[in-house]
């Protein structure tokens, strides 16, 4: 009787699951409740974790309970602790969840809500979570270890370099389009500016705090930082209202850009206790409390989507970026779907807190999951928008024309009715000069949010919530920004180190002052010339990103299907192999298309000859030909990166189908470095507390 | 109820770290035994610990975007 319940219970679920995607699919011409994405995704996540998880779990990985994990038995009180395992899906998640599934979502939301929406759902079920609990248990079984060590143990020298080379890149361009969001946040907005400018000595005052005030008490010294985050977000309207002092905060793209890149260098060089922890506990609060905000708030209000399903922005016209839906919303939503970062957490970090191997499902899945959800979040927020204020703040000037009358006309030309007076007047509410040609995805995402937010607890704060989800995205942005310059000056200086071991000296100081220097010009870089791009820098950034990132992906993959090949699971292999293929085939043809595209907004080259043409025939505006040289070198140089990324990835991936090759046919590979099995003695009330 | 807020505060602190001090405390007073006739260290202070503690914790990647 319990057991037929039970069917009953999940066959209800999966039809809720069935009609609410089929209403948001099937849906055409009339606007849809955002209740329907929470149903559809809750009711996916739900049969996603219920059969697929706990099945790959079982049958798979064969996880093994009685089985002595790395933080059992390498215990040290230290960083090796076995943990709650709500404490660790904790970590895991605060450690995984970024500002990468709010920006995706947001800029796909130009081919309408329903493609953004099948892929951040159906790839997080069958791709991203089933990537995140592989690596997690293949680190687990080897005393932690990152997945670079494991791609070189178990499939050779090659893979070992690629995956390291591969983290380097992808933190460059990571920092460089994070850095641009921001920017394009606070550029020329005295408000935004100040909020998240006081970000910095509200986390120095709080690092000071807890390391000489009151050492240790983490939870006092960050109340008190959040305390005073909240009253800078009001702050920001005194400054804007006040005459002189707005004069301050109220900057170009340009100078702000100058300003990040110096605080990312002091970022990297000054102690992890005065800015880099405190930031980022803040950040992490703010995370999560903003997180369950907008889940609440959506909820209670029930908003209507008003983007249409799909948008006549399929075929590659897109004003956000160009390119056609195969394979750009793939490489767009990047992270709330799949993300190869994950990875580098969910090995290394996350084993070394695992008290039993059957809380991977859970962690390593179910992190995941919440991520996605996040990501489900950032496209309700950006498509309960007007579609037509939705593509007036993303649509950059390169675009639309820089006289707003130009831009409306333009916009509701294509279908999306908009006028000048609207704009101002959501402007104005929102407390901002102008809400034109923001684009990068947080500005939308803010408004977004702010009326979600308005609607559902009090309509006369606007202005405060747009500028707190500001404040939000800002946090850990830079959070984002921190950690990424020290982890890339860390990497650089091991690098360095095998050459002249002086240089690998973490402490040294001119190794330190010329890695964090090296770092911080490579992402500096391209937030340069993404802020003086006049089509706004992030149709180009954004998509490079994703590229990478799904790269890493495939890499990680590739290490897990290659790891169960020789673990005699050919079978079973096509669990990691499948999401893989896909993988492969979006990177690559993403990357073909952005290397070869005739379409000058999609193909590097032919943007670079159009524009040397220009520039020969003198036809560009004077401002315009001074800068085309040094937007004409960076195409030529995207191209390049862009051919080194996805040669990259088919060398590991062919590395793997050499290893796994030689195993099938008989030949020696290189052992399975799994540690041998020693049982686990934990008490199970002691862990579980 | 209030059992369920103390579990709840519970969590908090361990995610936070607030309570880490305690935690290394118990572990030390798990694993150094005086009867054991070995000369161990004693206990760091909180501050020396704490500082220790926030060193390790930001040594790798721990953030993803």
């Amino acid at each position: 009787m319990n057991q037929l319940l039970k069917n009953a219970i999940w066959l209800l679920i999966a039809l809720l699951g069935a009609s609410a995607v089929g209403g948001i699919a099937l849906n055409r011409g009339e606007n849809i409740n955002a209740l329907w994405f929470i149903a559809a995704a809750l009711c996916i996540y739900a049969i996603g974790y219920r059969f697929y998880a706990t099945w790959i779990a079982a049958t798979v990985l064969s996880v093994d309970e009685t089985r002595a994990t790395p933080a059992e038995r390498l215990d040290n009180g230290r960083d090796f602790v076995p943990t709650n395992k709500w404490i660790v899906f904790g970590h895991h998640f605060a450690a995984i969840a970024g500002p990468g599934p709010l920006v995706g979502p947001t800029l796909a939301a130009q081919f309408g809500y329903l493609p953004g929406t099948l892929w951040i759902l159906f790839g997080a079920v069958l791709g991203g979570c089933v990537q995140d609990m592989v690596t997690l248990f293949l680190s687990t079984r080897r005393n932690a270890k990152s997945l670079g060590q494991m791609a070189r143990d178990e499939l050779g020298p090659l893979g070992g370099t690629a995956a390291l080379i591969a983290t380097l890149a992808i933190m460059i361009i990571l920092i460089a389009v994070l850095g641009l969001v921001v920017v394009n946040a606070m550029k020329h907005s005295p408000w935004a500016t100040f909020t998240v400018s006081a970000t910095i000595p509200i986390a120095m005052f709080v690092g000071v705090y807890m390391r000489y005030f009151r050492p240790g008490q983490v939870l006092e010294a960050s109340a008190l930082g959040v305390v005073l985050l909240l009253l800078s977000v009001a702050g920001g309207r005194f400054i804007d209202e006040h005459e002189t002092l707005r004069l301050l905060f109220d900057h170009e793209g340009l100078t702000l850009a100058w300003w990040i890149m110096a605080y990312g260098f002091a970022a990297a060089i000054l102690p992890v206790w005065l800015l880099l922890a405190p930031r980022d506990y803040l950040s992490t609060y703010m995370k999560l409390g903003t997180i369950t905000l907008l889940a609440v708030a959506i909820i209670l209000l029930q908003p209507v989507v008003k983007m249409p399903a799909i948008t006549q922005f399929i075929d590659g016209t897109g004003p956000i970026f160009g390119g056609k839906l195969f394979p750009f919303v793939f490489i767009t939503i990047a992270c709330g779907a799949i993300s190869g970062f994950h990875a580098l957490i969910a090995s290394g970090t996350t084993p070394k807190l695992l008290s039993n191997e059957r809380d991977i499902c859970m962690i390593g899945y179910g992190g995941m999951l919440l991520e996605s959800f996040v990501a489900i979040m950032a496209m309700i927020a950006a498509t309960v928008l007007d579609p037509g204020v939705f593509f007036a703040i993303n649509s950059s000037v390169g675009v639309v024309g820089a006289d707003t009358a130009d831009a409306v006309a333009k916009i509701s030309s294509w279908g999306y009715p908009v006028t000048v007076t609207q704009m101002q007047n959501l402007a104005h509410q929102m407390g901002e000069a102008t809400l034109f040609a923001r684009t990068g995805g947080a500005p939308s995402l803010a408004v977004g949010m702010a009326s979600i937010f308005g609607s559902a607890f009090g309509e006369g704060l606007l202005a405060l919530w747009y500028h707190f989800a500001i404040m939000f995205e800002a946090i850990f942005i830079l959070t984002t920004l921190d950690a990424g310059t020290r982890v890339g000056r860390f990497m650089l200086q091991d690098m360095l180190g095998n050459m002249w071991p002086k240089m690998g000296e973490t402490s040294w100081l001119p190794s330190v002052v010329f890695t964090s220097a090296l770092v911080v010009s490579g992402w500096g870089y391209f937030l340069y010339i993404g802020v003086i791009d006049p089509n706004g820098g992030v149709n180009i950034l954004w998509p490079l990103f994703g590229i990478a990132n799904q790269m890493l992906a495939a890499i990680a993959l590739c290490v897990a299907t290659g790891i169960l090949i020789k673990s005699g699971k050919l079978k079973q292999a096509w669990v990691t192999g499948l999401p893989l293929v896909w993988l492969i085939i979006i990177t690559t043809t993403a990357a073909w298309q952005k290397i070869a595209s005739d379409d000058i907004r999609i193909g590097f080259f032919s943007a670079a000859n159009d524009l040397t043409d220009k520039l020969a025939a003198g036809v560009l505006p004077p401002a315009k030909a001074a800068i085309a040289p040094q937007l004409i070198f960076n195409l030529h140089l995207d191209a390049w990166l862009t051919l080194f990324f996805v040669s990259l990835l088919w060398l590991i991936v062919f590395d793997m189908l050499r290893v796994c090759a030689r195993y099938l046919s008989g030949k020696s590979v290189l052992p399975l470095t799994e540690v041998a099995h020693s049982p686990s003695r934990l008490v199970e009330d002691w862990v579980r507390d | 109820m209030s059992g369920r807020l103390k579990v709840f505060w519970q969590m908090v602190r361990r995610l936070s770290g607030d309570d880490a001090y305690e935690q290394y405390l118990k572990y030390y007073a798990r694993h150094h035994h005086v009867d054991v006739g070995h000369d161990c260290h004693p206990p760091l202070s909180k501050a020396d610990f704490f500082r220790q503690w926030q060193d390790e914790k930001w040594n790798g990647i721990k953030r993803c975007c």
